[in-house]
C-alpha cells in the first residue's frame, strides 16, 4: 500500500449546460501524502472548488477515481460516504459555517454526536478541544456573539473533535483580516504538527503559501505547476514583486 | 471487498433529533412564532366555533325565560339544536386549510432558509434521517404549541363573549363536558393537521447536498 493518503488519477468532470459541454476538470492527478500541508491555489473558475469538492466525497468525477487510505471514494455507499465525512474528514469553510441556533460549545458536540459518542460525553469531547483553540472561555455563546476569528477556531475545534486523518479547509481565511487570517493558520499548523493530520487547503491566500509543504496551482481544469517546499517560496517573491509592479 | 475499515454511518435516535430540535426551537423563538401565528388563529377559531356552540346548546336547554330573551337578543335560534350551520363548517374547514398550507409553506422557507446549515450537518456526518428527524420534529413541535396556544385563545374568546352577552348565566349552565371533548377534539385535529404538514418540508430538507455548505453567498 502506498504512503499517499490521497491519491486522485486521471479526475475528470464535465457538467452538460444546455447543449455545450464544460468540461471543469481535464484530467488531474495528484497524490498527497499523509501529513502534508497541501495549498490548492487558482482562480475563480479554474475548477479549484470542483476538485477540492471531490477530494471530500462531496461531488463525483465523470471519469478518473479519488482514493482515500486507498478506498475508491466512487464505490461507496451514502452512509460509509457520511462515516468517512465524520471520522475522516474535517471540514472548515471560508463562511465558518457555525450553526447560528448553536452555542460554541454544542456547534462542536454535534461532530461527536455524529461519530456515536452519548451528548454528555460528547460536550465533554466538545470542551476540551475548544480550550485547546484557545475558547474555554466561550463556550456558552453563540456564533453571533463572537469574532470572526472566533468563530474561525470553533469551526476548527468541530473539524478537529472526532481527530480526522485530513482537513480540508475552503479558503478558511477568506472572510478574516490579515492578522486574524495569520493567526488561523498558526493553529492550523500547530495542530497539523500536534494531531499529525494532513491539511488540504484551496486558497487565493498568499500568507498560506509560506505554511504549506505542496502548492498545486490549478488553471483551466489541470494542474498547471505542482510545487514543493523551497521551489515556491522564490516564486512567492516573484509573485509578490508582479502584484507590486 | 477492500472497504474493511470503512464503517457505515450509524443513525441517531430520536431522542438525541429531539432536544436538538427543541433548543434550536427556542433560539429561533421570534422566527417559530410567525409560523405558529397561522397555526394559533386557525385553531383558536375551530376551538371558539366549537366551544360557543356548546356553551349555547347548554343554555338553550336550559328553558330559561330571562335567558331565552338573553338568547334571542344576540340572535340564536332556539330552537335549533345547533349554533353551528353549514357556512361556520365551510369556514372552519378553509382555515384549517389555511393553516396545512401555512405550515408547509414556512417550513419550506425555513429549510430555503438553511440550505448550508443542513449542507454543513451533512459535511459532519449527518444521515439523512437525522435531517428528516430534526425538522420533522421542528415543525410538529411548533404545530402542536401552535395549537394548544389556540385552543387556549378559542376558549377565552367563546367563554368571554358567552359572559358579555348572557353574564352569570354563562356560569350557571357551562356545559364543562362538551367543552372539554371540544378541546379535545381541535386538539385532535390541529396536532394531526401540524404532523401532517410536517412530513414534506422533512423530506424536502433531507434532499439537500452536502456541497451546499461551500456555497458562499455574495
Amino acid at each position: 500500500m502506498s504512503d499517499f493518503i490521497i491519491t486522485a488519477k486521471d479526475v475528470t468532470k464535465v457538467y452538460i449546460m444546455g447543449e455545450e459541454e464544460v468540461h471543469a476538470l481535464r484530467g488531474i492527478s495528484m497524490n498527497i501524502k499523509r501529513g502534508e500541508y497541501v495549498s490548492i491555489m487558482g482562480p475563480s473558475g479554474s475548477g479549484k472548488s470542483t476538485f477540492f469538492n471531490m477530494i471530500g466525497g462531496l461531488d463525483t468525477p465523470t471519469a478518473g477515481e479519488v482514493t482515500m487510505e486507498g478506498y475508491k471514494l466512487s464505490e461507496l455507499n451514502n452512509r460509509q460516504l457520511a462515516w468517512v465525512r465524520c471520522h475522516k474528514i474535517g471540514f472548515i469553510f471560508q463562511g465558518f459555517n457555525l450553526i447560528p441556533a448553536m452555542t460554541a460549545l454544542e456547534n462542536v458536540a454535534i461532530g461527536r454526536i455524529f461519530a456515536g459518542v452519548a451528548p454528555a460525553q460528547a460536550r465533554r469531547d466538545a470542551a476540551d478541544v475548544l480550550e485547546k483553540v484557545g475558547l474555554g472561555h466561550r463556550l456558552d455563546h453563540l456564533p453571533s456573539e463572537v469574532s470572526g476569528g472566533q468563530q474561525q477556531r470553533i469551526a476548527i475545534a468541530r473539524a478537529l473533535v472526532n481527530r480526522p486523518a485530513i482537513i480540508l479547509a475552503d479558503e478558511p481565511t477568506g472572510n478574516l483580516d490579515l492578522k486574524t487570517g495569520q493567526e488561523i493558520i498558526n493553529l492550523l499548523n500547530e495542530m497539523k504538527r500536534e494531531l499529525d493530520i494532513t491539511i488540504i487547503s484551496a486558497t487565493h491566500d498568499m500568507k498560506m503559501l509560506s505554511a504549506s509543504d505542496t502548492v498545486a496551482w490549478i488553471k483551466d481544469g489541470a494542474v498547471e505547476r505542482l510545487a514543493g517546499k523551497g521551489e515556491f517560496e522564490i516564486e512567492v517573491g516573484s509573485i509578490d514583486g508582479q502584484t507590486v509592479a | 471487498m477492500a472497504n474493511h475499515n470503512i464503517e457505515e454511518q450509524v443513525g441517531i435516535p430520536w431522542g438525541i433529533a429531539f432536544t436538538v430540535s427543541w433548543s434550536g426551537l427556542k433560539r429561533r423563538f421570534m422566527r417559530s412564532l410567525i409560523t405558529m401565528a397561522g397555526v394559533i388563529l386557525a385553531i383558536a377559531f375551530l376551538a371558539y366555533m366549537l366551544i360557543s356552540d356548546k356553551i349555547i346548546v347548554a343554555l338553550v336547554a336550559a328553558k330559561d325565560d330571562e335567558l331565552n330573551d338573553l338568547l334571542q337578543k344576540s340572535n340564536v335560534d332556539i330552537f335549533a339544536s345547533s349554533a353551528t350551520d353549514s357556512m361556520m363548517l365551510l369556514l372552519i374547514g378553509l382555515s384549517l386549510l389555511t393553516c396545512l398550507v401555512g405550515i408547509i409553506n414556512s417550513m419550506l422557507m425555513a429549510v430555503t432558509e438553511r440550505v448550508k446549515e443542513i449542507g454543513t450537518l451533512k459535511c459532519l456526518g449527518a444521515l439523512d434521517s437525522f435531517i428528516v428527524k430534526t425538522y420533522f420534529i421542528e415543525s410538529s413541535l411548533q404545530g402542536v404549541i401552535g395549537t394548544i396556544i389556540g385552543i387556549i385563545l378559542g376558549l377565552s374568546v367563546a367563554v368571554g363573549i358567552a359572559l358579555v352577552n348572557y353574564g352569570a348565566y354563562t356560569f350557571s349552565y357551562l356545559p364543562l363536558n362538551g367543552i372539554v371533548i371540544s378541546m379535545l377534539a381541535a386538539l385532535v385535529i390541529g396536532s394531526g393537521i401540524s404532523v401532517f404538514a410536517a412530513i414534506g418540508p422533512a423530506y424536502f430538507a433531507a434532499r439537500k447536498q452536502p456541497v451546499e455548505a461551500m456555497r458562499v453567498e455574495e
